[in-house]
C-alpha cells in the first residue's frame, strides 16, 4: 500500500474510505432503479393524468364541476356509503372466519403447515374470474347450495344468494380471506409459546391464557390483515360486479358505469381520485394508532 | 392447593419415564426434594434435566411415574392448577403489559383485591430492586432487569415451589455471577423449595443445597456440592463437574490398587456400579489438589508423586495451568497459585518437575480412564 497525495492532508485513508462508502451506497441505490421506473410509468403517471382529468369539464376547461356533482347528487354519496359498508362487513367476516383458521394453522406441527397452507393458497392461484363465476353457479336459484339445502330440508324455497348483498359478501370474503390469514398466521407464529406456558404456570386456565395473552399478542396481525383486506375491498370490482348483480353498487362499478354510459372521463376520474384519497385517509388514521410499517412487516 | 401452611412443599418424583419415539428423555428417574431445599438439576444439553423440570411444572406428560407435591399427587394435574412459580429460560414476559401488570398477572387471576395486589407487587418489585421500573414496558428493560421481573412474577403469589429453567444463561458472565448470589439470598429469604436447571457446573456448585447430576435421562449422582466435587461416583460426574485428570490404576489379587507398581490404596468396596469387583479403576486428580515438589524431595507415605515434564503453561490471572506429560505418556493438569514467591513464575515449558497429591485428596472411581 502506498500513501496517495490526498491522504497526507487529512486522517489516514479517510478520503479513500469515504469514496468506497459512496460507491457502495450508489450501487445499492441503482438496484432499486428498475422498480422506481416501473412505479413511475405504471402508477405515478396514470394517476397524475387521472388527477388532472378530474379537474376538466366536458369542454376541456379547468373546473370543479366533477366534484360539485358528487356533492349535489345523493346517489354518489350512497355509492360511497355502500362501498365502505361492504368493505367493513367483508373485513369483519374475514376476521370471524380467518382468526380461528390462522389459530389452527399456528398450532399444528410445522410439518403439516405446508400442506394446510396449500389449501388456503390454492384458490389464491386460481383465476379471480373463474372463482367468481364458480360462486355464481353455486349460489344461484337452482344452484348447488340451494338444491342441497332444500334436499336436506334446511330451507323450503330457494333463498336468494346471488345478485344481492349475500352473494357480494360471500364472494368477497372468500377471495379476501388469504389476505387476512397469511399476515395473521405469521403474527401468531411469532408469539412466544413460553409466554402461554408462563400464563398457565401463573394460574391462567387455557381460556384465560388465550384471551389475556394470545389474543392481545396476535392483534398486530389482525390489524395488518384487516387493513389489507379493507383497502383491497374499497377498490374491488370483478366479484361484487358479478355476484352483486347490479344491486350492490360500489365505487369501482360506478366508475365503469360512468365511462360506459356517458364516456365522461372527468367524472370517472373525480370518483377515482376521491376513492384514492379516502383510502389514504384510512391508512393515515390507522397509522395514527399503530406503527404501520411495524404491522405490515412484522414486529419483533 | 393444599391445607399446608408452611412456606414450602417437598417434591417427590417416583419412577418417572418419558420417551420421544425410541429416545428415553427420562428413564425411571426418582428423586426427592426436601421442603425449602435448593436443588439443582445439572447435566449437559439433551440430558433430560429440562424434561424433568417441565414434567414437574406440568408442561409435559410423562409416560409413567408419579409426581407428588407434599402429600398431593399432581401427576395428572394441569399446569395452571399446580400453583408452582416458574422462571423461564427466555423470561417469557408478556410484552403487551408493563412491569407492574406482568407481576400483577398471577394476583389478578387469583382475584386479589386491588390494594392488596398493589402492596404485594410493590413489595415483590422492591425485593428484586426494580421499585422504580413498575410503569416501564418490557422492551425498555435490559436483560438483567427482565430476569428480575420474571423472578418477581414467579414468587409474588407465594408459591410453595419455585422452578427455574436456566434463568441466567442469557446474561453476561459478570451479571450472571451477581444474580447467582442474589438468587441464593432470595431463596434463603423466601424459604421456598427451589428446583433449578443449569448446564453450568460452577453455577450449580455456587447455588445449590444439593445437586442432581443427570446424564442420558438418568440420575448419575445426587449429593451436596462438596459430595459431588470431592467424591464423584463415576467418570461422567468427575469429568462434568470440575476439571479432572484420570490416571488408570491396576488391581492386584489381594484387592490393592497399584500405580506405577506401587500400592496406593485398597479397592473401595460396595461402590456402584462395579461393586468392588471391578477390574479397572481410575484415580481422579483435581488440578488444584496437585502441589509442586522440590526437586530433591524424598518420598512421603501421605503423598503420591508424579514425575514428568511441562508441555504447556497457561497464565490465567489468579491461577496458572500447568500441563504435565508423565514418563509413561499420561497427561496431568495442575492448577498453581500465582502468589508472589510461588514457584510458578520459575516454571518453563520442557522443564522436568515433580508434583504430588495428598492421599486424602485422592478420588478413586471404577472403570478405565477414557
Amino acid at each position: 500500500m502506498t500513501r496517495s497525495a490526498d491522504d497526507s492532508m487529512g486522517a489516514l485513508n479517510a478520503g479513500k474510505l469515504r469514496a468506497a462508502e459512496r460507491r457502495e451506497s450508489i450501487t445499492t441505490l441503482a438496484l432499486s432503479l428498475p422498480a422506481i421506473i416501473a412505479v413511475c410509468v405504471v402508477i405515478v403517471i396514470p394517476v397524475g393524468w387521472l388527477f388532472s382529468l378530474s379537474f376538466l369539464d366536458s369542454s376541456g376547461q379547468l373546473s370543479l364541476v366533477n366534484y360539485q356533482k358528487m356533492i349535489e347528487y345523493k346517489s354518489y354519496m350512497r355509492v360511497f356509503r355502500t362501498t365502505f359498508n361492504v368493505s367493513f362487513l367483508t373485513t369483519f367476516l374475514c376476521i370471524l372466519i380467518g382468526y380461528p383458521l390462522a389459530y389452527f394453522l399456528s398450532q399444528v406441527p410445522k410439518k403439516y403447515v405446508g400442506l394446510l397452507m396449500l389449501t388456503v393458497l390454492l384458490p389464491f392461484w386460481t383465476s379471480l374470474l373463474v372463482r367468481t363465476y364458480a360462486w355464481l353457479v353455486m349460489l344461484q336459484r337452482n344452484g348447488l347450495i340451494n338444491n342441497f339445502a332444500i334436499d336436506l330440508g334446511i330451507w323450503d324455497t330457494p333463498v336468494k344468494l346471488a345478485h344481492n348483498l349475500n352473494g357480494t359478501l360471500i364472494g368477497m370474503v372468500h377471495i379476501m380471506l388469504p389476505f387476512l390469514v397469511l399476515p395473521l398466521y405469521a403474527a401468531m407464529r411469532r408469539i412466544d409459546r413460553q409466554a402461554l406456558q408462563a400464563a398457565a404456570n401463573l394460574g391462567a386456565t387455557p381460556v384465560q391464557a388465550f384471551w389475556q395473552i394470545f389474543v392481545p399478542l396476535s392483534l398486530p396481525g389482525v390489524v395488518a390483515g384487516s387493513l389489507i383486506v379493507f383497502v383491497l375491498c374499497l377498490g374491488f370490482y370483478v366479484t361484487p360486479a358479478v355476484l352483486g348483480g347490479g344491486k350492490v353498487i360500489l365505487v369501482s362499478m360506478q366508475i365503469t358505469a360512468i365511462l360506459e354510459d356517458q364516456f365522461n372521463w372527468g367524472a370517472a376520474s373525480a370518483l377515482g381520485v376521491v376513492l384514492l384519497v379516502a383510502t389514504f385517509i384510512v391508512l393515515l388514521v390507522a397509522s395514527r394508532f399503530l406503527k404501520l410499517d411495524a404491522v405490515m412487516f412484522g414486529r419483533r | 392447593m393444599t391445607s399446608d401452611t408452611a412456606a414450602s412443599l417437598s417434591i417427590s418424583v417416583t419412577a418417572l419415564t418419558k420417551t420421544y419415539g425410541d429416545f428415553f428423555a427420562l428413564n425411571n428417574v426418582s428423586i426427592d426434594v426436601k421442603a425449602g431445599e435448593f436443588l439443582t438439576l445439572l447435566g449437559p444439553s439433551g440430558s433430560g434435566k429440562t424434561t424433568l423440570l417441565m414434567a414437574i411444572a406440568g408442561f409435559n406428560r410423562p409416560d409413567s411415574g408419579r409426581i407428588c407435591f407434599g402429600d398431593d399427587d399432581v401427576t395428572v394435574l394441569p399446569p395452571h392448577k399446580r400453583g408452582v412459580g416458574m422462571v423461564f429460560q427466555n423470561y417469557a414476559l408478556f410484552p403487551h403489559m408493563s412491569v407492574f401488570e406482568n407481576v400483577a398477572f398471577p394476583l389478578k387471576l387469583r382475584k386479589i383485591a386491588a390494594d392488596e395486589k398493589h402492596r404485594r407487587v410493590t413489595e415483590a418489585l422492591k425485593t428484586v430492586q426494580l421499585s422504580d421500573f413498575s410503569e416501564r414496558g418490557i422492551d425498555q428493560l435490559s436483560g438483567g432487569q427482565r430476569q428480575r421481573v420474571a423472578l418477581a412474577r414467579a414468587f409474588v403469589f407465594g408459591p410453595k415451589i419455585l422452578l427455574m429453567d436456566e434463568p441466567l444463561s442469557a446474561l453476561d458472565k459478570k451479571l450472571r455471577e451477581e444474580m447467582q448470589i442474589e438468587l441464593k439470598q432470595l431463596h434463603r429469604q423466601l424459604g421456598v423449595t427451589t428446583v433449578y436447571v443449569t448446564h453450568d457446573q460452577r453455577e450449580a456448585l455456587t447455588m445449590s443445597d444439593r445437586i442432581a447430576v443427570i446424564n442420558d435421562g438418568e440420575l448419575a449422582q445426587v449429593g451436596t456440592p462438596r459430595d459431588i466435587y470431592n467424591a464423584p461416583a463415576s467418570h461422567f460426574v468427575a469429568s462434568f463437574i470440575g476439571e479432572s485428570s484420570f490416571v488408570p490404576l491396576t488391581r492386584d489379587k489381594a484387592g490393592a490398587l497399584l500405580y506405577d507398581g506401587a500400592k496406593i490404596a485398597k479397592a473401595p468396596e460396595n461402590r456402584s456400579p462395579g461393586n468392588g469387583g471391578e477390574r479397572n479403576w481410575s484415580l481422579v486428580i483435581r488440578p488444584e489438589r496437585l502441589s509442586l515438589q522440590p526437586p530433591k524431595a524424598g518420598k512421603t507415605a501421605s503423598k503420591i508423586q508424579f514425575h514428568g515434564h511441562i508441555t504447556e503453561l497457561v497464565y490465567q490471572g489468579e491461577t496458572a495451568i500447568v500441563m504435565i506429560r508423565l514418563k509413561d505418556g499420561q497427561m496431568l493438569t495442575a492448577r498453581m497459585n500465582t502468589r508472589a514467591g510461588d514457584d510458578v513464575d520459575t516454571l518453563a515449558i520442557g522443564q522436568q518437575l515433580t508434583v504430588a497429591i495428598d492421599k486424602k485428596d485422592m478420588i478413586i472411581i471404577p472403570g478405565e480412564a477414557q
